[in-house]
């Protein structure tokens, strides 16, 4: 037997150009499926650990999902913003212990601009109720004399190799190449320790900077021939009239859909608070079926790999006759020439297995900075999960049973030619 | 295995028909060849020469009689059995395409010794006996090492002969194993074949349409005269 496994392995290398074809599509059909599966599960990680200790989102009336995705994860606009009146009846309710203000808007260098309040470093919390840390550097003040100071997220200040100190300029709209706040440059005065969400990607200013580097600017471009130079800003009231969202945390939380419900039906203007775990999931809802969809065709990708498989191996055996009658006149038996063929099935697709492994390692090793810039979307180098495993079983078992088909072939033609090829 | 008194094969009633086959196409009551002895057996085409020679090798079973190689009856063993003692103690050359392409002339010729253990032992240092009969069939050096698809038909009917020959199997089959190559050489090959076979004292079942090469042989056996349907169908 291991006399024939060694042959099929010399005779598998003979056919090796054919065979590496079929290799190449066994390999890119399982590097499909496993990353489908690996982004699937990466991104609902990361999406679900930007998040933690925030009790309500809160702002402007608009589809929960949609909130979620602009307030938490810096991602498409809002449509609406909220007025500040609200967030400070909001901020000083019994219930609320503390309440960070959100201003999206701007961008620099196709990172999101975040004007924000100090609390912001003292109370979000992300993954297992883990703190913003301080790589370098201390908060943006909260005062006039402070207002042009910016605080990086770690993927910003690596990326361009920023230090505390450094003068950065912002960009009006998400557009990296929009028009610029050049005549206002920010001083970094803190860089944030990664935290694989959001924060990564983000500088924040206070929000008095927001509405100073605006002071000269209406509907989104600068006013002609108004220019207030940085020093004067400070003469202005840089009290912010509206934000964006609101993320509130509250002294208990069994409060919380009393809360919702007081938001839900504000009187001042048309609000909308959303627990995040409750909108998360039904984001989910939604990606599910994306996700099955995907899941489906990759799927079904890797059979049409395997089913490559099996038409090589079977219209190989046409050609292949003399040798299996070679074998039995050697002193194979029908059972060799089935096992032989299956063992050439089962290796390629252990082969083409690993293959597809090691270039999902590289694809991520490659993408992953791409993919947290872009998407916000953290991949991480690990071990397989349950479910990766279980794909990749099921691949193999799959490759297996596609095997069993050429080797029964093969069994019937050494049984029907015995010693002598009949054509 | 078998004492020298032993027939190298002997059979006795033996009858064979293909399934959904009514007629058989194999009949033979009596035939025997002693060991060392080289038979020519005379058959055309249709004659049922393949069906024969896989009754020998034991990859198909007859419905009735007995097949004795060397005193061991095929027909009481198992699947497994007869593929092992095929290994053991039959070499094989065929018309054409013995020899796996993409492997060398010389590890085809070792094959025998890695598919029995027998024979690996039976040729001592399997290697050096590669190299004799290498050198007796008349195959330079340079050519031992080249892939078996790049020999000439020639060379390549030399090669299986090596193969069949190397580990001393008690039993040749040579199934028309002339016919690919020109008349000149056929007789030189049966003249090579013949002195191998005896050299390492093995019986020869030389198996042919061509009467004419039957000239060197001990016996000379017409399939029509052993094997009875064919005979009645006359």
């Amino acid at each position: 037997m291991k006399a024939i496994m060694k042959l099929a392995l010399k005779s598998a290398w003979a056919r090796r150009l054919t065979l590496a074809i079929v290799l190449f599509s066994i390999v890119l059909s399982t590097t499909v499926l496993l990353a489908v599966e690996r982004v699937r599960t990466d991104a609902r990680a990361s999406f679900t650990q930007s998040v933690s200790g925030v009790d309500l989102v809160v702002g402007a009336r608009t589809s929960p999902v949609q909130l979620m995705l602009y307030s938490v994860f810096h991602t498409g606009n809002a449509t609406q913003n909220m007025g500040m009146d609200s967030f400070e009846s909001l901020a000083t309710h019994p219930e609320v212990a503390w309440a960070i203000p959100l201003s999206l808007g701007d961008s620099h260098r196709g990172f999101p601009v975040l004007g924000t309040s100090p609390v912001y470093f003292s109370h979000l919390r992300y993954g297992l109720q883990q703190p913003l840390v301080f790589a370098q550097g201390k908060p943006f003040g909260g005062t006039v004399d402070t207002v042009f100071e910016a605080v990086i997220g770690h993927r910003v200040a690596k990326e361009f190799g920023y230090a505390i100190g450094d003068r950065i300029t912002l960009s009006h709209g998400m557009e990296a190449l929009g028009p610029e706040h050049a005549d206002k440059p920010f001083r970094v005065v803190g860089i944030l320790a990664p935290t694989g969400t959001p924060v990564d990607r983000t500088v924040h200013v206070s929000l008095e900077a927001m509405t100073a580097i605006h002071l000269d600017w209406v509907g989104g471009a600068p006013l002609p021939g108004l220019k207030i130079p940085a020093e004067q800003v400070r003469k202005f009231d840089l009290r912010p009239r509206d934000i964006t969202a609101m993320l509130i945390g509250l002294k208990s939380r069994p409060a919380v859909f009393k809360l919702q419900r007081h938001i839900n039906s504000y009187r001042g203007e048309p609000l909308l608070a959303v627990m995040p775990g409750v909108a998360l999931g039904e984001l989910w809802q939604t990606l599910a079926m994306v996700e099955n969809i995907l899941l489906v065709i990759s799927s079904l990708v890797v059979i049409v790999g395997l089913a490559g498989l099996t038409a090589t191996l079977m219209a190989g055996l046409n050609e292949r006759r003399r040798e299996l009658a070679i074998l039995r006149a050697l002193g194979a038996g029908p059972r060799d020439v089935f096992l032989m063929l299956v063992a050439e099935g089962v290796t390629l697709t252990m082969l083409g297995l690993l293959l597809g492994y090691a270039l999902l390692t590289v694809g991520i090793a490659v993408l992953a900075t791409f993919a947290q810039s872009q998407f916000g979307v953290v991949l991480l180098q690990r071990f397989p999960t349950d479910n990766e495993w279980w794909l990749m079983s099921t691949i193999l078992l799959t490759g297996l049973s596609v095997s069993l088909l050429p080797g029964w072939r093969a069994w019937r033609i050494s049984l029907a030619d015995g010693l002598t090829p009949r054509y | 295995m078998g004492s020298p008194g032993t027939p190298a094969i002997h059979l006795t009633q033996l009858r064979f028909h293909w399934p959904m086959q009514q007629r058989p196409c194999i009949d033979i009551p009596a035939f025997t060849v002693a060991q060392g002895e080289r038979v020519f057996l005379h058959g055309p085409s249709g004659s049922g020469k393949s069906t024969l020679l896989g009754l020998l090798g034991g990859v198909a079973t007859p419905q009735n009689g007995a097949i004795r190689l060397l005193g061991t009856d095929l027909t009481c063993l198992s699947s497994a059995g007869r593929n092992r003692f095929r290994a053991d103690h039959i070499g094989f050359i065929f018309q054409q395409f013995n020899l796996l392409p993409w492997l060398s002339a010389l590890d085809n010729v070792l094959l025998p010794g890695t598919f029995s253990a027998r024979r690996r032992q039976r040729a001592e240092d399997i290697r050096a006996q590669a190299h004799r009969l290498f050198t007796h069939l008349d195959l330079s050096p340079d050519l031992w090492n080249r892939p078996a698809s790049a020999l000439s038909v020639g060379q390549q009917q030399r090669v299986a002969a090596a193969r069949a020959l190397i580990g001393r199997p008690e039993i040749l089959i040579a199934d028309e194993p002339t016919s690919a190559l020109d008349a000149p050489r056929q007789q030189a090959f049966i003249d090579l074949l013949l002195a191998e076979a005896c050299a390492v004292d093995a019986a020869l079942l030389f198996v042919s349409h061509d009467v004419r090469l039957a000239t060197r042989f001990d016996r000379t056996v017409a399939l029509a005269d052993i094997n009875q349907p064919v005979k009645e169908l006359s």
